[in-house]
Order: structure tokens, then C-alpha cells, then sequence
């Protein structure tokens, strides 16, 4: 199967949903990229990458905990799928086999 | 500590639907966590720049998960699945939409192919947009007259001085018959003598030989099938014929024959125009006196290339007017190029205008198509419509479940498509099979134009254009429905439900209506003048025209031989045929003429026992005799002579024709009843009847009336055979002949008679579906009413007085209409008959007695039905 692409931003996000866990919806995933990548993130950055993951089948999501803070209004809480978790980890062997490939003197000189 | 307001009525109007409540959710936790980071101002500006990002069409659309698009292949295989189930279950309305439409469909397309021959004709051509005959306009006694005839040094005239406008100028005999032989074989054909520049003109695509073969003058140019039938497969080239037995020529070449839809298409042989100026004694004398005032030509031209019909209109207009005589100036001769592309659309003058011609008949089928498909397409429609009530559940169902509007449109829309797409092809077969009956109705030679793309083209385009109009009403109404309404039951269509369906069989039926009382008229038309005093007696009459020299010297000999042989009461020779006049002359002066008024008279020569031999009916006076040798300057008179000479006691007046050494006088001995030699339509023109036995081209024979006329034929053909060996045996009917004159108007009548009876069938077959399907929704209102005491009669009534109603409508829309309309085609004959007030009441009842044989069926099905059987039902 073709493996699907999945963009830096869209790893992020992915990989925050999955660190969250139980409790990632549009705030704490937008507040602990915040926090974790020091970046500032708009909102609707964060929003429309989550549908779009929802879309390609990394992540699904169901709506609940209604709080008098958001006016009574519903969360849409995400939990990454078995496909989103496969994704993560092509990514990340990717990433190590590349490490892996690296001459020993490139990493020295990169401080590694 | 509120984020701005702007911002959340943004995103309340503007933001996604799908995703607002937990949008809106989160903007407002982020909100606050903003303000505490970073201070109001900040957070009030990330919240709108938030609400901003998010609205559409800059975010993406989550997408309506429950409805696929609607064009998605697999909902396309769906709908076609759907609708084929539909057509099967439902076999009855089925037939009656493809049979209808396959009608409608196969009228259109025959007389899309007939407006396609028409307008192609003459096409054969390669020079066609810059051919045209030379015509001129002449005007006598004030009125203007139109004609092709031209005098014989025009054509040199044309080339010499006024050459920079053509290319080439052709000059032509008639058409006529002629005999060709070689050796033992004899064939007539018909064909023209002319210029050598004729094959140029016509672009000839020459099999044999070359284009100068009429450069000789000795020389002869064959069509292929002409060829064969005096050669057969032998080489032709430089073989000797013989023309009317007294022109030798040499067969210079072969040219593939001219297609049936061109004008030329009898032109099977071309002689050399050199010839034909040698071979009659009047053409020299033509020819040698440069004679401008004989009309007796054709002359065919190509303009030059770099000009256009009218500039050379311009140059030539007077090029006879400054040639003829003084004394033949007051006719102000007009000379103009007649287009080879109107020559058959566009070939009807009056008073020196163009008045149509054939074109009114393209329009008129075009419409006369349109109007049946319309008709097909409207059955389509109400069929549809009226079956909506059962489909509306359907439709609320579909909603419920999910269906979009678009996805609703697209079913009724591959619906109505496959319902189409079968009409099309049944409508294919139905034209391969009707087209030889059709062609020979309407005397053509159309061919289906199976390997053409471009009517494939338009066979497809039609095909969808015929679905989507005949789709359009169910898809968008039945559509707009509200599954609500629908699944409760409230659904009502409302009173005015049924006014669209109404009106459009009101329209159906005043269209069919139209054509039935524009077909009668035709007919009355044609029957009107076929029953016209004809001023002599056609039964038994045979004309055998003397094509040869060895016709002539002959009467007597003829004239004893075939009355002892029993085979005829009597025969005469004359000038021209009895169905034509081939001669008119001016020139006649009498005692009393207002000097003013222009003679023009046909001229006709007869022998002695011309009146004998066709009955002509003596009004004054009488025939030429034998015994008075001072006959051969007498001359007989017809009614519309006597009237066009204003005299008033015509027997005895003394005539005079010609001036000077051509002076000749007769003397009125009868007046006949008027003799119908030219068009039924017309009046009777003046004729003048004069002695002669050289002046004659047709032998006329009264065939013996007490013997059949196999019989008579045989012994004429024997004593022919004896005294004219040289010529094959050919003769006419007077009155086959005269019946030809018919044809056009028979033409227009049967095909009028084909396409009314299709609209007719169409109208009665929608009429049925209607019917049956009113009857079965009322099942049950008619079981109640039998339960309470209804009678079958008043069923019926009750069930068919809606559509009778609605005939008496169209009926009243179609009667002024028709009459008006036909009324104006009648203006176009003299001789016309009146439209009576029966042929609206033939027609209305014809329409009503097939309504209701057509509702009655359906009704009197119903009110026989068990009320049991229709009130146990659910």
C-alpha cells in the first residue's frame, strides 16, 4: 500500500494528540504545541490540520464534555487510529534509518 | 472580558456548519487563556484573527459525510438501474412513452433528412455559389413578367461586352427528349444542346475523355449509365451516333451521372450548341438575323471570381433593353442572374419579385417536424407528471433517507435519458424502414447517412436535447416535494395540479387538428381542379410526339392505314401537346384593338381533325372543314380569346398578324369552349387555333372507343412500325399527363396526410396513458359510486367528459388558426376552390369520435369493474 504523506505540521499535531491522550481536543492540542515547541500556533492552523487528519483516517474524533466555560458547548475530543499510529511509526524508522546512514565524522562535527 | 462581538457573529453566520459548536467551544476556553497570557488586547486580536482564518471559504469544508456527490459514478450506475426496474414494472406506460417518442422522433428525423436533401440540392456542383441562370423581367399590359426563355444573340452579347462579369456563358437548349442510335440500338434520353464551356460550368467529373469534347461540332458527350445503355461495357470513345435520326456525332466523352437531387439530374447526354443551331432551319434564321425579339433560349453563366451576383446584375440589367428594337422597348426588358442555390428553394415570381417557392414547404415540414416532436415530448411530460402522485412517496422516502435534490434531478433526468435513448434507436429502425415508402411519397432518393459524424452529431445531440426538455418538468417538480407533506398523507396536487397537463393536450390536440383541416383542404384543393371543365374529352386520348424527320409526310398514309386497322376513331397532328403550349406569339391586330393593348396569344397549329379527334366543344361557329379550301387562313378561337379582344361578334371578324412582308390575315370561322392546356390553377390563357400539317410536333390519336386500349396500342404500334421503322413506338396519355400536373400538390397532400396521421397517433396515444391512469386513480371513487347506484353510462361520461372538454378546446383554438393559414396558400392559385364550413366539422368530428373511441376503452374498462375488487383493494 502507498504509504500516505504526512506533513511536519501534521506529525506534530499528531504526535501532541497521541501524547495527550485521552484528553486532546482544538485547546490542549493548540496550548502544548505552544508549549512543547516554544512556536506561537494559530488556532485555526491546529483546527483544520486536525479535520484534515480526521480525513485522511489518522484520527477520529467524538463529540462530548460540554463546560459552562465554553458556554455549554460540546468538545470535539480526538484519538489517534490504528492507521494514524502506523504513520507515526514509518515516520519515526524513517527518520532513524536516516540517522543510522549518517557517516560517523558528519554526526561528530554535528556535535551528535 | 467578552471577545468581540463582530468576531462570534461572524463565525455564527459565515463558519463551517459541521464544525461550529466545537469551534465556537474552544475559541471561547482559548479566549480566556489569552487574556491571561498575554493581556486583552492580544488575546481580543488572536480571537478575530481566529474567526477570520476559519470562515469559508478560506477553511476547508468538512464534508457532508451522508450524501455522495451526485454525478459519482456509482450513483450514476444507480440511477440507471432504478429507472430500467421502473420501465419494466410499469410495461404498459413504457410502450407508450418509447412507441410515442420513437414516432415523434422518427418524423423528425425524416424530415430533418428531407430539409437536408432540399437544401443541399444542386450542390453536385463544385462552382454552385457562382452559377445562375440568366432570367429577365418584361412588362406588358403593366403587369411584370418573369421567365427564363432568352433571345439567341444575348449570350454572345453577354460574353462580348459585358465578359468581365463571367467567367463563362453557356447557351442551352431545353430539355428535352431526343432518340439516340447506334446501329440496331434506339434509346430516348433527355439532354441539352450547349456550349462548349459546359462541363467547365458544371464541373462534370469526367470518366472518359476530356472537357473539350464539345469542340467539334460533330461531337457528343455521354452521362455513364447513358453509355451503357448503347454500348454496354464497349469503349464508347469516338463511336458514331445518330440524333432524331438526322445529326451524326462522335462520342467524345463520358461524365458520371448527375446525382437526383440536382437540377440537371435528367441531363444525361450534351450536344454541341453549334449543332443544334444547325439542325432547325428557325435557330439559323435566329441566329443569322440576330433576332432579339425571340425568347426561346436558356442561357447558364458563371460569374467571374473576383465579382458577386449583384455587381454583375448591375452591369447587365439593360443589356437587352439597349439591343431590342424601338417598338420593343415598352417591354423594358430587366436583364438579372438567377443564384444556382435558389434555383429550387426560390423560384416563384410575381409582378418582378421574388415571391418563395419551395422554401415555404422547407419551413413549413420544418415545423410541421418540430411541432410532432413537440407533441411526443408533451406525451412524455404528462405520462410523467400524472404518475408523480404515485411517485411521491417514493420521493418522500428517498428524502427521508438522505437523497439531495440533485441526486432526485439526476434520476429523473437518467430516467427520462433511458427512455429517450430507446426511442432514438427504435426511431432509427422505424426511418430505415419507413425511408423507401417515404421516398417515394415524397419522390426523392434519401439515403440514411449512416457513415456521416455529423448525423451522428446531431442524432445525439437531439437524443439528449429531447431528454432533457421532455425530463425537465417531472425532474424539477417531482424533486420539489416535500417528504413532510408527502409521508403524511397531506400531499395534495392541488386544484391547479392538473392545469399544465391540460393545456398541454390542448395543445397537442390543436396542432393534430390543424393538420387534419390543412390536409382536407389540400385535397378539396386538388379534387377542386381536377374536376375542372377541361374543354375537351381526354378518354382514349394518345399523343405520340414526332421526334424525327421521318415523322413528317406521313399523315396520310398513317391516318388511312390506322383507321382501317380499327384502332382509332380518328387523328390529328398539332403543334403543341395537349397538357402544354409550346408557342406564343404577339404581333395580332383586329378591327377595334386598343392600339395600347399587347397581343399576346399561344399559337397553336392544327390539322383538320384536330377538333374531331379531341371533342373540342363549339360555342360559335364552326371547325375547320375539308370543304372550304379557303381554311388555311382561318383560324378557331377560345373563349378567353374572344374576352381578351373585347369583340362581340367574334365569327367573321378578320385578324391580322405581322407587318410588312410577314403580313399574314385569317378570318374567325368558331369560338370553342376554353381547352385546359396548362396549369389547373390558372385561367385559360387566350389561344389562337390555326391550320398547318408542317408546323406540327405531336401526332394525336382518339383510340377506338369499342376495342381496350391494349388492343388499339398493339395495331398502332404495327402500322408505326411500317412506316416509321426508324423510331421506337412512344406515346403518352393525355390524361396520365394532365395528372401530372397533380404532383406537387399530391406530393404536399400525402405527406401532409402522413405527418397529420402520426400527430394524430401521438395525441391518442398520451391520450390513453392519461386516460387509463385517471381511471385507475379513480378506482375507487367509481367502485363507491357503482356501490351507490351509478350506471355505466354515466361513468363513462362522467370519466370522458374532462377530455372531450379539452378537445372542444383545441378544437376552437385549431379552426381560425388553420383557416387562416391555409387561406393564404390557397391565394396562390386562380383557380381555387372555397373553404367550406364542413371541412371544420369533418375534422372536429373526426377528432372528437377518435377521442373518445380512445377514452372510452379506458373509461368503460373502469366503470365495468367489480366495486368489490376496486374497495377490497389495500
Amino acid at each position: 500500500m502507498k504509504r500516505a504523506f504526512l506533513g511536519e505540521f501534521e506529525e506534530v499535531v499528531l504526535l501532541t494528540v497521541a501524547v495527550l491522550d485521552e484528553s486532546a481536543y482544538g485547546v490542549t492540542v493548540t496550548q502544548e504545541i505552544e508549549q512543547k515547541t516554544g512556536r506561537a500556533v494559530g488556532f485555526s492552523t491546529v483546527h483544520t490540520t486536525l479535520q484534515r487528519l480526521e480525513e485522511k483516517g489518522y484520527l477520529s474524533s467524538k463529540m462530548s464534555g460540554a463546560t459552562a466555560e465554553r458556554g455549554g458547548r460540546r468538545k470535539r475530543f480526538f484519538s489517534v487510529t490504528a492507521a494514524g499510529r502506523k504513520a507515526l511509526v514509518d515516520v519515526k524508522s524513517i527518520r532513524e534509518q536516516l540517522w543510522d546512514a549518517l557517516p560517523p565524522q558528519t554526526l561528530q562535527l554535528m556535535g551528535g | 472580558m467578552k471577545p468581540p462581538r463582530w468576531a462570534s457573529t461572524l463565525l455564527d453566520w459565515w463558519g463551517d456548519p459541521n464544525t461550529v459548536e466545537e469551534v465556537q467551544g474552544d475559541l471561547l476556553e482559548l479566549y480566556e487563556y489569552w487574556v491571561e497570557t498575554g493581556g486583552e488586547r492580544k488575546a481580543r486580536w488572536r480571537y478575530g484573527l481566529s474567526v477570520v482564518k476559519l470562515l469559508r471559504p478560506w477553511a476547508k469544508l468538512k464534508e457532508n459525510e451522508s450524501s455522495p456527490f451526485f454525478l459519482n459514478p456509482d450513483m450514476i450506475r444507480n440511477y440507471f438501474k432504478i429507472a430500467l426496474r421502473n420501465l419494466v414494472k410499469h410495461k404498459g406506460y413504457s410502450a407508450i412513452n418509447i412507441g410515442g417518442l420513437a414516432t415523434g422522433m422518427a418524423v423528425a428525423m425524416l424530415i430533418g433528412l428531407w430539409i437536408y436533401d432540399e437544401l443541399s440540392f444542386n450542390k453536385y456542383h463544385k462552382n454552385y455559389d457562382r452559377i445562375a441562370q440568366v432570367m429577365q423581367h418584361q412588362t406588358s399590359n403593366g403587369k411584370i413578367y418573369t421567365g427564363t426563355a432568352m433571345p439567341f444573340p444575348l449570350g454572345k452579347e453577354l460574353q462580348n461586352r459585358y465578359g468581365h462579369s463571367f467567367k463563362y456563358v453557356v447557351m442551352s437548349s431545353w430539355e428535352g427528349s431526343h432518340f439516340l442510335s447506334l446501329g440496331e440500338k434506339k434509346v430516348t434520353k433527355t439532354g441539352n444542346f450547349m456550349d462548349v464551356d459546359a462541363p467547365r460550368l458544371l464541373s462534370l467529373h469526367m470518366l472518359k475523355g476530356t472537357y473539350d469534347g464539345l469542340k467539334e461540332p460533330n461531337s457528343i458527350l455521354l452521362s455513364e449509365s447513358t453509355a451503357r445503355a448503347l454500348l454496354g461495357d464497349r469503349d464508347p470513345l469516338n463511336q458514331l451516333i445518330r440524333i432524331d435520326n438526322k445529326m451524326d456525332a462522335k462520342i467524345t466523352g463520358v461524365y458520371e451521372d448527375i446525382p437526383f437531387n440536382a437540377q440537371f439530374r435528367d441531363l444525361t447526354f450534351i450536344a454541341p450548341w453549334a449543332l443544334y443551331v444547325t439542325s432547325e432551319n428557325w435557330i439559323k434564321r435566329d441566329r443569322d438575323e440576330s433576332r432579339w425579339d425571340d425568347n426561346s433560349f436558356q442561357i447558364f453563366a458563371q460569374i467571374a471570381d473576383k465579382t458577386d451576383f449583384e455587381a454583375a446584375n448591375r452591369h447587365i440589367i439593360h443589356s437587352k433593353l439597349n439591343r431590342v428594337a424601338p417598338e420593343d422597348k415598352k417591354y423594358k426588358a430587366e436583364i438579372f442572374l438567377h443564384p444556382m442555390s435558389d434555383w429550387r428553394l426560390r423560384s416563384n415570381w410575381e409582378n418582378g419579385v421574388q415571391t418563395g417557392g419551395l422554401i415555404e414547404y422547407v419551413w413549413l415540414f420544418g415545423f410541421i417536424g418540430l411541432f410532432v416532436l413537440l407533441l411526443a415530448c408533451i406525451n412524455f411530460m404528462n405520462l410523467s407528471t400524472a404518475r408523480s402522485e404515485k411517485r411521491a412517496k417514493e420521493v418522500g422516502i428517498r428524502k427521508a433517507v438522505g437523497s439531495v435534490r440533485s441526486q432526485l434531478i439526476s434520476q429523473f433526468f437518467s430516467e427520462s435519458l433511458l427512455v429517450v435513448t430507446c426511442a432514438f434507436v427504435l426511431a432509427l429502425g422505424l426511418v430505415w424502414l419507413v425511408l423507401p415508402l417515404f421516398n417515394e411519397m415524397a419522390a426523392k432518393r434519401i439515403t440514411m447517412v449512416w457513415s456521416s459524424p455529423q448525423f451522428w452529431l446531431i442524432g445525439i445531440g437531439f437524443t439528449l436535447f429531447t431528454g432533457f426538455i421532455a425530463g425537465s418538468y417531472p425532474a424539477l417538480y417531482l424533486s420539489s416535494f416535500q417528504p413532510v407533506k408527502v409521508l403524511k398523507g397531506t400531499f395534495r396536487a392541488g386544484r391547479f395540479a392538473a392545469l399544465p397537463r391540460k393545456i398541454l393536450v390542448v395543445v397537442q390536440f390543436t396542432v393534430s387538428l390543424a393538420l387534419i383541416i390543412g390536409t382536407i383542404i389540400v385535397y378539396n384543393q386538388i379534387q377542386y381542379s381536377k374536376n375542372r371543365p377541361i374543354g375537351y374529352d381526354r378518354a382514349g386520348l394518345v399523343m405520340i410526339q414526332m421526334k424525327s424527320p421521318d415523322f413528317y409526310g406521313k399523315f396520310e398514309v398513317l391516318r388511312t392505314d390506322l383507321k382501317r386497322a380499327g384502332a382509332i376513331q380518328e387523328l390529328a397532328e398539332s403543334s403543341s401537346p395537349l397538357t402544354g403550349v409550346w408557342s406564343n406569339n404577339g404581333g395580332f391586330h383586329w378591327p377595334g384593338k386598343d392600339p395600347n393593348l399587347d397581343t399576346d396569344f399561344a399559337t397553336i397549329w392544327v390539322t383538320h381533325d384536330f377538333g374531331k379527334t379531341v371533342g373540342w366543344q363549339f360555342k360559335d361557329g364552326r371547325d375547320f372543314s375539308r370543304d372550304f379550301t379557303s381554311d388555311s387562313s382561318s383560324v378557331v378561337l377560345n373563349e378567353a380569346a374572344v374576352k381578351f379582344m373585347g369583340i362581340k361578334n367574334p365569327v367573321g371578324t378578320i385578324i391580322r398578324w405581322g407587318e410588312g412582308k410577314n403580313r399574314e390575315e385569317f378570318k374567325v370561322v368558331g369560338v370553342i369552349k376554353d381547352m385546359l392546356m396548362q396549369s389547373p390553377y390558372e385561367p385559360v390563357k387566350q389561344t389562337v387555333y390555326m391550320l398547318d400539317y408542317d408546323n406540327v410536333n405531336w401526332i394525336n390519336l382518339k383510340l377506338n372507343p369499342s376495342r381496350s386500349a391494349a388492343e388499339c396500342l398493339t395495331a398502332i404500334e404495327a402500322v408505326f412500325k411500317k412506316h416509321i421503322p426508324s423510331a421506337p413506338f412512344e406515346y403518352e396519355f393525355a390524361d396520365v399527363e394532365f395528372g401530372k400536373k397533380f404532383a406537387a400538390e399530391e406530393r404536399v397532400g400525402k405527406l401532409a396526410t402522413f405527418f397529420a396521421g402520426l400527430a394524430i397517433f401521438i395525441s391518442c396515444l398520451g391520450l390513453f396513458g392519461l386516460a387509463s391512469f385517471v381511471a385507475e386513480q379513480r378506482t375507487k371513487e367509481i367502485g363507491i359510486r357503482k356501490v351507490l347506484g351509478a350506471n355505466v353510462l354515466s361513468l363513462w361520461s362522467l370519466l370522458s367528459k374532462d377530455f372531450v372538454m379539452l378537445v372542444v378546446i383545441a378544437f376552437c383554438i385549431a379552426t381560425p388558426t388553420a383557416w387562416y393559414f391555409m387561406n393564404n396558400w390557397l391565394q396562390k392559385y386562380d383557380y381555387r376552390s372555397e373553404i367550406g364550413w364542413w371541412v371544420f366539422a369533418v375534422s372536429g368530428a373526426g377528432a372528437l369520435l377518435v377521442t373518445l373511441l380512445t377514452v372510452s376503452f379506458q373509461s368503460i374498462k373502469a366503470a365495468l369493474t367489480n366495486p368489490v375488487r376496486s374497495l377490497r383493494s389495500e
